[in-house]
């Protein structure tokens, strides 16, 4: 049966439906490149640097090509007719990521500050277990709606996860944002993880109520505006995103967590006012906030003057970073085709420059065409993800989908835009190529949901039951 | 719930293309005003990045880099005899810049120059790492050894010495001196090195380039451009002719006799016989006749009232306008305002020996691209003709006559004629403090070729004030000095 003869399919999904080919070999085939590519660059910053072949390449390449062929085998074997390319793109930019790690470790003036000298094979070991994760989530996650059963055990373990930075002798303070939690020598981001919890509370809470909030509403200057008791919802997810921006002093987890809530309420009701709405809501808070918080009014200055930051934090003058300024250094350095891998010098960035600013080491070295090259590959991982949505067959799989994929879009504009002084910086990284085990675990869990639900939505629909029925209620038209 | 879907699609990419027009507005439309801004690191990264070419004095390099010990800049400035050479060099510091020829010529020494550009590009398509050109000095390295050390054994002071001929410079030394080799890193040591380098730190301000940057009053030497002024403007037309000079003379229009030094037989003494003897009745008396302008006219013949360029820049000498008569009777013998830095009375020997023509002076004669192939090589300069080759004659028999028999014989060479003029130079309030010594002088062989004049400025704080004469303490080193030029020439 092809699409063209089933109409009911035809609006939904371009992907194709029923009966589409699995394409597995196509995703074999590009899981290959995004291997190899990591790799030649690997081998690229090594002759750069050390004017030799690293001697890790071979343990390096097989690593990733093993995490990479088992990852693939498990989605051939329990995810068949998912989308082909969110795990190549997703294993590119992790190994892309890898290979800007290990080349600052080599930088000298990171390791004497201790901002690196060991992250590569910490990521690479995050990295295993954020592909077992999305194995997990694979194996275990038959079908996501499953996860529908868990909407008001998601919003508890969301919030759980977004306090437990304020938790007493656990959250930590790092350059002003109060984001970490330290377990046993490591820092976990909780944040990272609510994301994904948030957004399986949203579908779910949000698929039940969708009709309520769309239908219920008056008609006001062009606008469908909802009833009082109907504002609930977004009301309390605002709050708790002034909540974090106040307490945890995180601009980027707020404006994150606030824009997906607002996506996903959107695209359950198909009422614009909500966006209106959205957009409002964030704009006074983010505005009140600023008003009385210095640290994000630091953050503010920082990013419409980042010359004068520098100079004053050149001068010693406290609470100031250079940062801002040596990133955008960097990408200028970098111009059009960057200065090759390793030859660059975004190590002045120092503090995080392989963590939030590791964009500004791509910008460098590889140059406009490699970071418009990244950006294009993020953007495929978030057009996949939408198709997932739009081929859904199931309200929730639909909302989870473009939950995620929101987000994520959401996450890269915020951080790329700080990074490039598009917007004011915030503590977030870029999905798969930052350091952070967070992070990359979190997003890794992120793609396997997506690939679940995109299995779910390509997958042929089993062939029906013969009816007992049919034969009875025959009619046999005289001929 | 697909309509949506669509719009939020529409909406991830409008974020995307958000970024994407950013990183064009980055790395392409702003790319070449971040990365050559200079704060900027990567700036000054680049610029360490390879070693910097050298500065040259008979064929021989007395700068040098090396491998940086630590830290992202790779190559730092050594220099050898820094001290001696410093003021030929200035310094290039990683921490605090560059200055004089180092600066001056930063585009050759680290191969950035445009006119590297075409050899770069080779140099870069065939693999070659860029490297800096050189800069060749006119400089004479015996000259330059005798004139420092001179200097080392008599205090502060500075000397110059010109070849009359070209302009050339043959030695320009400074004492106290400073090894730029301390400060060309970026170290706390180079920080501290810095801070005890700096005239708050150290009074003696062993930074300043004396035979450059300072001016002195040139006191007795100055009487060889009154000398000259005479004879040009016609006052007197030969040297043994006696002037009109009473004696005690009380300047025009005040009632203050000019003193000479001791009992010298100045009355109506010849010009000659003036200058042998260092007569200050006569060449005040001279100054005062010609008047300002007549003087300053000379003067600026000479070179005063305008800044050299060597390339590195040299102060102004002073001679003043719109003086009372008395006031030009004093700065003609060197006094009152009258001001000259070493290498200004360097000019003025040289002028004289090299029979009336001032030649331009200049310590680059030639800039080299790093493979030896000159890239623009000075030629010697005609400045100005403050005397007529007749009159520069006369000059020169009459500054020959004091070194052999006047003021100056401490200078004399065998074999060589030498003509001089010494100079005791007082300064500060009511002359209280110790005065400069000066020579001036002029070595010519017995072919008629000049190849030396040189200046020198003792201000010795320790010596005993009788002893500072410009005979004494100055006319060794400018013999010593001159002896090395001659010598390097056979």
């Amino acid at each position: 049966m092809s699409s063209t003869t089933n109409p009911s399919t035809q609006h939904t999904s371009t992907i194709g439906s029923i009966g589409t080919p699995s394409r597995r070999n196509t995703e074999l085939g590009l899981l290959v490149f995004a291997v190899v590519i990591p790799v030649f660059a690997y081998a690229n910053v090594g002759l750069a640097i050390n004017d030799e072949v690293p001697a890790g390449l071979l343990s390096y390449g097989l690593g990733l090509g093993l995490l990479a062929g088992v990852g693939h085998l498990v989605v051939r074997k329990f995810a068949p007719y998912a989308d082909p390319l969110l795990l190549p793109l997703a294993t590119l930019l992790n190994g892309l990521g890898l290979v800007a790690i290990w080349r600052l470790d080599q930088s000298e003036l990171l390791q004497d500050i201790g901002q690196a000298g060991t992250a590569a094979p910490r990521q690479l070991l995050y990295t295993a277990m954020g592909i077992a994760l999305f194995i997990v989530v694979l194996i275990f996650l038959k079908d996501h709606r499953a996860l529908q059963r868990y909407t008001y055990i998601s919003m508890v373990g969301a919030l759980f996860l977004l306090l437990l930075p304020l938790v007493p002798g656990l959250g930590q303070n790092i350059y002003g944002a109060k984001i970490w939690i330290s377990v046993a020598g490591f820092s976990i981001q909780p944040g990272e993880f609510a994301k994904i919890v948030l957004a399986v509370f949203f579908a779910g809470y949000l698929m039940v109520k969708r009709d309520a909030l769309a239908l219920a509403s008056r008609r006001f200057m062009g606008l469908y505006l909802p009833r009082g008791r109907d504002l609930g919802p977004i009301l309390v997810v605002w709050a708790m995103s002034i909540l974090i921006l106040v307490f945890e002093t995180d601009l980027g987890t707020s404006l994150l967590f606030f824009g997906m809530f607002v996506i996903m309420l959107y695209v359950a009701t198909e009422r614009t006012s909500w966006i209106v709405f959205g957009l409002l809501m964030s704009a006074v808070g983010a505005v009140g906030v600023a008003s009385f918080e210095p640290h994000i009014q630091q953050r503010v200055d920082a990013w419409l003057d980042p010359m004068r930051e520098y100079t004053l934090s050149r001068q010693g003058v406290g609470g100031h970073s250079e940062q801002a300024m040596q990133a955008l250094w960097a990408f200028g350095s970098g111009g059009t085709l960057g200065t090759g891998w390793g030859q660059g010098h975004s190590e002045l960035i120092r503090f995080a420059a392989n963590s939030d600013f590791i964009l500004a080491t791509f910008g460098e070295e590889l140059g406009l065409a490699g970071v418009m090259a990244l950006l294009l590959l993020y953007a495929l991982i978030v057009e996949r993800g939408v198709r997932t949505a739009l081929a859904a067959r199931d309200p929730f799989g639909k909302l989870l989908a473009i939950g995620l994929s929101g987000a994520f879009a959401l996450q890269v504009f915020v951080v790329a835009g700080g990074v490039m002084g598009l917007i004011p910086l915030t503590g977030m990284t870029m999905p798969f190529l930052a350091y952070g085990g967070s992070s990359v675990i979190a997003n890794w869990a992120l793609i396997g949901i997506l690939l679940r639900i995109s299995d779910t939505a390509r997958r042929p629909a089993p062939s029906p039951a013969p009816n007992p029925d049919a034969e009875m209620t025959q009619v046999v038209r005289p001929s | 719930m697909n309509k949506p879907l669509r719009r939020i699609a529409i909406f991830c990419g409008l974020l995307v293309l958000t970024l994407l027009i950013r990183d064009n507005w980055l790395q392409y439309v702003r790319a070449d005003e971040l990365a050559t801004d200079t704060n900027n690191r990567r700036v000054a990264i680049e610029r360490y990045a390879t070693p910097r070419g050298d500065i040259i004095v008979d064929g021989k390099a007395i700068t040098g880099s090396k491998q940086a010990a630590s830290g992202d800049f790779e190559y730092v400035r050594t220099y050898k005899d820094g001290p001696m050479w410093a003021p030929v060099t200035g310094y290039a510091s990683q921490a605090f810049g560059t200055n004089q020829l180092e600066n001056l010529e930063d585009g050759i020494l680290t191969g950035n120059d445009d006119r590297l550009f075409f050899r770069n590009t080779l140099d870069m398509l065939t693999g070659k790492k860029k490297a800096g050109g050189n800069v060749v000095t006119t400089l004479n390295a015996a000259a330059q050894k005798a004139a420092y050390e001179g200097l080392a054994k008599r205090g502060k002071g500075a000397v110059v010495a010109l070849d009359p001929e070209t302009g050339a410079i043959l030695a320009l030394a400074s004492y106290p001196s400073y090894d730029p080799s301390t400060i060309a890193g970026y170290s706390d040591d180079d920080q501290k090195a810095w801070n005890k380098l700096q005239k708050k730190a150290n009074p003696n301000d062993p930074m300043l380039n004396r035979a450059l940057r300072e001016t002195y009053p040139p006191g007795s030497t100055f009487k060889v451009v009154t000398a000259a002024a005479a004879l040009e403007h016609g006052l007197y037309t030969d040297a043994d002719s006696p002037t009109k000079t009473p004696l005690p003379w009380t300047m025009p229009g005040t009632t203050t006799e000019l003193k000479n030094e001791g009992t010298i037989p100045c009355k109506n003494a010849t010009l000659r016989v003036a200058l042998q003897w260092s007569c200050n009745t006569v060449f005040g008396k001279v100054g005062s006749d010609l008047g300002n302008d007549k003087m300053l006219e000379t003067a600026k013949q000479f070179g005063f009232a305008e800044e050299q360029f060597t390339p590195v820049r040299a102060n102004a000498s002073v001679f003043s306008d719109d003086m009372a008569p008395s006031e030009v009777a004093l700065s003609s013998i060197g006094q009152f305002n009258t001001a000259a830095t070493p290498l200004q009375m360097a000019m003025v020997a040289s002028a004289v020996a090299n029979d009336g023509t001032l030649m331009k002076p200049y310590m680059v004669d030639k800039l080299q691209a790093s493979n030896v192939d000159t890239i623009e090589q000075t030629e010697p300069e005609e400045l100005s003709k403050p005397l007529s080759s007749d009159n520069a004659q006369i000059l020169q028999s009459m500054m020959e006559t004091v070194v052999d028999k006047g003021t100056g014989t401490n200078a004399k060479i065998v074999g060589v004629t030498v003509g001089g003029k010494t100079g005791t130079a007082q300064h500060g309030v009511d002359n209280s403090e110790k005065p400069y010594a000066w020579f001036i002088s002029y070595a010519k062989l017995d072919d008629g070729s000049s190849p030396v004049a040189v200046a020198v400025v003792v201000e010795d704080e320790e010596a005993d004030r009788g002893d500072i004469s410009g005979g004494g303490l100055a006319a060794p080193i400018a013999k010593s000095v001159m002896e090395a030029v001659i010598e390097s020439k056979k």
